[in-house]
């Protein structure tokens, strides 16, 4: 179903019209009322006068996450703190997560798109909706719990943990669809399968998966196994949270919501706009969001969009799957890693060299995180156990900072290659075709 | 009694063990006696040379981790229980062997021994005299 026909199928040059005047409404609240907004305009020489039309967007400068901590906490709102009435978190390389401010409205447009993402996904008042991402700052649980309450549907806020509990809950209140991860879609096929319940006693159809990239091989394992129809809904935090954009039924690309987030492709090397149809960096402007409104946010994902209407009558502009970072961070099993964590983890431990090398793979739809070390020469044992004690160190000390455990290959000294410059320190294998 | 042993890490991959045996054949130095010790990543090469100093600056050069270890080498008679008696010796002794290996030749059997107190061990067989 159609969630917002007005929205979701308006042509080209209505939308086109709806963007401009949003836009130009965004930049004159932004420059009134956000002070690194209104310095970065004026050095680019840019006056909200400049901007009458969507396409006057590329006057204007970009924003990065990395200007979102620069100005942690609150540096980056256009609201003042007493219209804020919501804070979500997503974590950061060195500690510091970034931190985004919800206005009463920007919970209601949030709620508006994600009850669109259900709705595509088939889903309506009757359905019993589980809710197993974590609920608190992450944008996951409470974001899916509004998209949920807003369509109507019964939700179960579950969140994480507990899988016994989860199963029951499901099986008892006979949920109909389901958020969670696709790891975690998974993961809990697998303990249904174990439970030795029948699966004629769930009533489980939909999954509602995203937060983590996943490939058409462990969507179709999901739907085989758990026998239930799976669809990526997408978001961001700094963006708004899951429901940014969202399949369809024919699952031909990301619908995104560009009414209220507005996408360009850009070359990420010299920040140029890329004609229609162009692989590049993906950008976006949050048209209507009061809190923390971004303009020309870079996501760092590469990918394509498409403009042509869909067979589902969207008129939404489609993303295709997201080829890759153009920055390090990695995404593995749903965490976010920077090979910089890495490093400033090793260089505090005085037993290994700070050069390492990491290999991200995926061995039967698990993330594997490998990390080649060296042992300084005078650390070097003459025992295995010796040897396993440091690499179980150096795996503690990793969790504890990264939040998801590598696997620790020591290596012989000078084996890691010393790059000039840059230091190639990953290789990313897995492959999300 | 005691020998100086060369403990070498390798990386668990094709063709690392070679490098050693080239290395040191290259520089006419004889391997005695050596033994391997590995988890699925890495290993640790154990070995008795013929110039232990030379091997090991050799080795270092070559960018190998290596290091001296102590360890006791018996030369014994090729019989049963002629081990047993030996191994019964430190265990009435209260010492722990971290790891040992063996080779026999003839008439003669030679046992690397790495106990975890080395002192003890060389008092407790020097009593019981064993050379």
């Amino acid at each position: 179903m159609i969630w917002n026909q007005a929205a979701e199928c308006m042509s080209r040059e209505e939308k086109r019209r709806l963007q401009s005047q949003r836009l130009k409404e965004l930049v004159a609240r932004v420059y009134a009322n956000c002070e690194p907004y209104r310095k970065r305009m004026q050095e680019a020489g840019v006056t909200p006068d400049d901007i009458q039309s969507i396409d006057d967007i590329a006057k204007l400068p970009f924003t990065s996450k990395k200007d979102l901590r620069d100005y942690y906490p609150w540096g980056m709102l256009s609201a003042p703190l007493s219209d804020i009435v919501r804070i979500h978190a997503s974590s950061g390389t060195t500690g510091k997560p970034i931190v985004a401010g919800y206005t009463a409205n920007d919970l209601k447009i949030w709620e508006e798109v994600g009850a669109r993402c259900l709705a595509a996904f088939g889903m309506d008042k009757n359905d019993v909706f589980h809710v197993s991402y974590g609920y608190g700052l992450f944008t996951g649980g409470l974001g899916a719990h509004g998209a949920g309450q807003n369509l109507g549907a019964t939700v179960i806020p579950m969140s994480v943990g507990n899988t016994e509990k989860q199963l029951l809950m499901m099986h008892d209140l006979g949920a109909t669809a389901i958020a969670c991860t696709p790891s975690y879609a998974l993961y809990l096929t697998e303990a249904l399968e174990k439970s030795g319940i029948p699966r004629e006693e769930f009533k489980l159809r939909v999954g509602v998966l995203g937060a983590e990239p996943w490939t058409e091989a462990m969507r179709k394992e999901i739907e085989q196994r758990l026998q239930i129809k799976a669809y990526d809904i997408y978001g961001l935090t700094e963006i708004i949270g899951p429901g940014v954009g969202h399949e369809c039924e024919f699952q031909c690309g990301t619908h995104l919501h560009d009414d209220h987030f507005y996408p360009e492709i850009i070359d990420p090397e010299t920040g140029e706009v890329l004609p229609e149809g162009s692989t590049g960096e993906l950008v976006f402007t949050t048209l209507t969001k009061e809190g923390m409104p971004l303009i020309r946010f870079r996501t760092r994902d590469l990918t394509r969009l498409v403009y042509e209407k869909c067979q589902c009558g969207r008129t939404t502009v489609r993303m295709e799957k997201i080829l890759g970072r153009s920055d390090d961070m990695l995404i593995i099993r749903g965490v976010n890693v920077f090979p910089s964590q890495v490093e400033a983890v090793l260089c505090e431990m005085e037993e290994v060299e700070p050069h390492f090398f990491i290999t991200v793979d995926r061995v039967n739809n698990t993330d594997t995180f490998d990390i080649q070390v060296e042992v300084k020469e005078q650390f070097y044992t003459d025992d295995i156990k010796g040897m396993v004690k440091l690499q179980k160190k150096v795996v503690a000390k990793l969790q504890s900072v990264i939040g998801i455990s590598p696997n620790i290959i020591l290596s012989e000294p000078r084996s890691i290659e010393r790059s000039q410059g840059k230091a190639k320190r990953v290789l990313d294998k897995r492959k999300f075709q | 009694m005691t020998t100086k042993q060369l403990s070498i890490f390798l990386e668990n991959k094709t063709g690392r063990l070679n490098d050693v045996a080239k290395i040191l054949s290259e520089s006419s130095i004889n391997m005695k006696a050596f033994s391997i010790a590995d988890n699925t990543d890495f290993g640790i090469l154990r070995v008795l040379v013929s110039d232990t100093d030379k091997a090991y600056q050799i080795l270092k050069q070559n960018g190998f981790a290596v290091k001296f270890t102590d360890v006791i080498t018996l030369h014994i008679s090729n019989t049963p229980g002629s081990l047993y008696s030996i191994l019964d010796l430190l265990a009435t002794a209260n010492i722990y062997i971290e790891y040992m290996y063996a080779f026999s030749e003839g008439e003669q059997a030679s046992v690397v021994i790495r106990p975890d107190n080395l002192e003890e061990a060389v008092k407790v067989l020097k009593q019981n005299n064993i050379q």
